[in-house]
């Protein structure tokens, strides 16, 4: 018969195996962090930069540019956006794969296959209603759409990472809700989703999980 | 105090069935590589354990093709799934009653 400590260690197994197996749990903290750093890095060059200081969207600086610049200036933020993304996402699969290296985990699984399915969809049909909108020079819904597709992917990725997620996700919504009723305020609302929430939530998540 | 372990099964009694069936019950179906990688066993100790747990109903087999390649992935049946719950339940009743 076994003994108290081996039923002990069989339910420890039991518990481990079923979190490993059905969550991604080498997401780390510090990709929220470095994220949030990436996109505040981003908005201070597209204001300091390109907008000469301005913060609101229409506050006169677009109406007295010349056409030519301002189809210029859209390219040059587009860049920027574009870059800002690719950096941040650059950054979190390589903080995933330290931890995950670290901790003896695999970073391709069936629950990892399953969070990028669920990323994906809304983040696509999010992307693509923003080219759309770009296009047809709805600039003013561009921020909050960004906001609330990032936050409706992380809601549903939730169910497949720690559970954190979910809230990171219901925050970014409401982000994205309040910047479509102040249109005016894309940047500032830009900076509170994604570069303030992001830091917050990835200093929360490294003392939670990886101290 | 005597305890009651009826309610453990045999076939958890392996630390490697125990944890195919851990698996099995919180995913759908999870494939053969899959679990090797997962439990950090070989093929064939793996193959083994999963043919002892088919044979006595507690997973299913599901073998498919992807592209070309042959993909075999588990689920657990609804006896098998009964099974490793009630096991679970005498393990916690063990470990609390002692």
């Amino acid at each position: 018969m076994e003994t108290r400590s081996e039923y002990i260690e069989d339910l420890r197994i039991i518990k481990k195996v079923m979190e490993e197996s059905s969550r991604f749990l080498s997401l780390s903290g510090l990709s929220g962090l470095f994220a949030g750093l990436i996109a505040l890095a981003g908005a201070a060059i597209a204001v300091f930069v390109f907008l000469d200081g301005k913060i609101l969207l229409r506050d006169g600086f677009y109406i007295e540019q010349p056409a030519d610049d301002l189809i210029n200036l859209k390219i040059r933020l587009s860049i920027l956006a574009l870059i800002v993304l690719v950096l941040a996402i650059s950054v979190s699969l390589w903080f995933s794969y330290r931890k995950a290296h670290r901790k003896g985990l695999k970073m391709w699984t069936p629950v990892s296959k399953k969070l990028l399915i669920s990323l994906l969809v809304p983040l696509v049909t999010g992307g693509i209603l923003i080219i759309i909108f770009y296009l047809q020079h709805n600039w003013q819904l561009v921020v909050p759409s960004m906001l609330i597709f990032y936050g409706l992917a992380l809601v549903g990725a939730g169910k497949f990472t720690y559970n954190d997620v979910l809230y990171l996700g219901l925050l970014e919504i409401i982000a994205g809700i309040a910047s479509m009723i102040l249109p005016l305020y894309g940047i500032i609302f830009w900076c509170f989703g994604f570069g303030l929430l992001h830091i917050i939530y990835g200093l929360l998540m490294y003392r939670k999980y990886e101290r | 105090m005597k305890v009651d372990i009826s309610g453990l099964s045999k076939f958890f009694e392996n630390r490697i069935r125990l944890g195919i069936m851990s698996i099995l019950i919180v995913n759908d179906s999870y494939d053969f590589n899959s679990l090797k990688a997962a439990l950090g066993v070989t093929d064939g100790n793996l193959a083994s354990h999963l043919k002892a747990l088919e044979e006595n109903g507690l997973i299913r087999v599901n073998k498919k093709f992807i592209g070309k390649k042959p993909n075999t992935s588990y689920s657990a049946t609804e006896s098998g799934e009964k099974i490793f719950r009630i096991h679970l339940k005498a393990l916690e009743d063990i470990i609390r009653k002692k």
